[in-house]
């Protein structure tokens, strides 16, 4: 269910670290918890984010979620997906259903998340 | 997780946890706000049917000689004009006009009306009623009657061929806002055709240890119709597509029926009642603010709380937003200076500190076809 080849923020955000770049998204946990998504906010190319920092928000039916950077580094790339089909972060949100390509800033800050194993623990999975 | 030691629960708390329903802490009640999801069962509901437990709801009755004149001294609409097995909407309000609760006044015999109110607000209005039973002390009494019931609302096209399986009574006589007694499962029930959906469908009222049973027999009448368990996420949704109010939100102490469109639950034909003087007052001077409908035009949803501006200036806020299912659109209510409380008019509403585009439009938002 959560791959191993990413790392987990206590917001419940994942990110998969390949070379200098990092792609984003949220977690099947968090899916879960907001239920119907309904609307997907995601910040403009070449936008700067700075580690732990809101940078957009999740919608479902009944709340607003926002989301946080898990890790330093410019904007490459938003997923157009979910523009059109925000319902896709409920059925794919490990995959087709990213939200961010960033650019690493300081690769070092993945070793400050959690691992898959530590991130089960956390939610008790 | 809420902590469930401290919040109050309905009878069928258990079935719902069993369910796997998530739960949530509505206004100090542990309630299911999903079960299959809020999309799936807003559609379920406008397209099959729904069981709704709403034994949240308080119910307060008032009987004796003089129980019509307590009735038509503390609620807004006019309970003369009810037949025996008649229900209406109506305002239960202070002296300034301003909304105790919105209440459901069915009246039950010449001497007996029994009055659905809102789960948070049930002592609340108890005392507000009592109190006025003392003041003018006509000869009644006033039961805080909740505890006494569950409720639970079948609601869809399917409602009533769901229901009629389970009871005896000819269910299609019964009219919109109409009520019978008669036995449902095999127990005594308040059988009305009102709800919160905007869909066809009844509410009944039945005693709370029969209410898992009755639940699970509800369940199983419906099953050929695809029934399933709604929460209150789906109930928000399905209500604000029918610009039905929700007191807290819509509705409050400071905001007065004339504010809130409900002109017509306040009949001032009637000689006397709590606010009368305060509402007609504002009558004739004429209101400032109005509560009225829009949708969002950019991208972003308006919710409630968020804030309103014309051309740019503060000018309202968002008393219940959210995506509107059957219409795939996002909707909501908002107060707005008078003169822009009209349909057509460009809005912006600040959802995160951004300006999002939005317009007034007429209501309700969505209406069944008959």
């Amino acid at each position: 269910m959560y791959p191993e080849t990413f790392r987990y923020t206590k917001e419940h955000e994942w990110v998969l670290v390949e070379g200098d770049t990092g792609t984003v998204g949220i977690t099947d946990h968090a899916q879960k918890e907001l239920g119907d998504i309904v609307y997907v906010d995601l910040p403009k190319l070449g936008v700067t984010l700075a580690k732990g920092a809101t940078f957009g928000s999740v919608e479902s039916v009944k709340a607003v979620s926002d989301i946080y950077a898990p890790i330093s580094g410019e904007v490459l790339e938003t997923n157009s997906l979910l523009a059109a089909a925000p319902e896709k972060l409920n059925e794919d949100p490990h995959g087709a259903a990213w939200l961010v390509k960033i650019k690493l800033s300081d690769p070092s800050e993945i070793e400050q998340l959690m691992t898959v194993a530590e991130y089960q623990t956390y939610i008790g999975a | 997780m809420s902590d469930s030691a401290a919040l109050r629960v309905t009878p069928l708390n258990a079935v719902h946890r069993a369910s796997g329903a998530k739960m949530v802490d509505f206004g100090g009640w542990d309630m299911p706000v999903q079960y299959s999801g809020i999309i799936d069962e807003h559609n379920t509901v406008r397209t099959a049917v729904g069981l709704f437990d709403v034994s949240h709801m308080g119910e307060i009755e008032v009987r004796g000689p003089q129980a019509l004149k307590l009735v038509d001294h503390f609620s807004s609409n006019w309970a003369a004009k009810l037949n025996i097995g008649q229900a209406h909407y109506s305002g239960l309000l202070y002296e300034h006009g301003g909304f105790v609760d919105d209440i459901l006044v069915h009246k039950v015999a010449d001497d007996h009306f029994f009055i659905c109110v809102n789960a948070s607000n049930q002592d609340k209005d108890y005392e507000h009623i009592e109190a006025q039973r003392a003041a003018t002390n006509f000869d009644c009494t006033v039961e805080n009657a909740g505890p006494k019931y569950a409720q639970l609302a079948i609601q869809g096209p399917k409602g009533p061929a769901t229901l009629q399986k389970l009871t005896s009574v000819d269910l299609a006589p019964i009219k919109y806002y109409h009520f019978t007694d008669g036995i449902v499962c095999g127990i005594p029930a308040r059988i009305a055709r009102t709800g919160y959906t905007g869909e066809d469908g009844f509410e009944i009222y039945i005693a709370p240890e029969e209410a898992p049973r009755v639940w699970g027999e509800i369940l199983a009448a419906g099953a050929e119709f695809g029934i399933k368990p709604i929460g209150l996420g789906a109930r928000n949704t399905l209500r604000l597509e029918c610009k039905m109010a929700l007191y807290g939100h819509e509705i409050d102490a400071t905001l007065t029926p004339l504010e809130a469109d409900l002109a017509w639950i306040v009949k001032f034909d009637k000689p006397e009642f709590v606010g009368r003087e305060a509402l007609l007052k504002q009558k004739t001077a004429g209101i400032t603010r109005k509560l009225v409908g829009f949708e969002m035009v950019g991208r972003g949803i308006g919710r409630d709380g968020y804030e309103v501006r014309l051309n740019g200036e503060p000018a309202g806020w968002v008393t219940s937003g959210g995506p509107a299912p059957t219409l795939g659109k996002n909707i909501g209510l908002c107060y707005l200076p008078v003169a822009a409380a009209e349909p057509g008019q460009t809005i912006e509403i600040m959802v995160r500190n951004q300006p999002v585009e939005a317009r007034t439009i007429p209501t309700p938002f969505y209406k069944r076809a008959k």
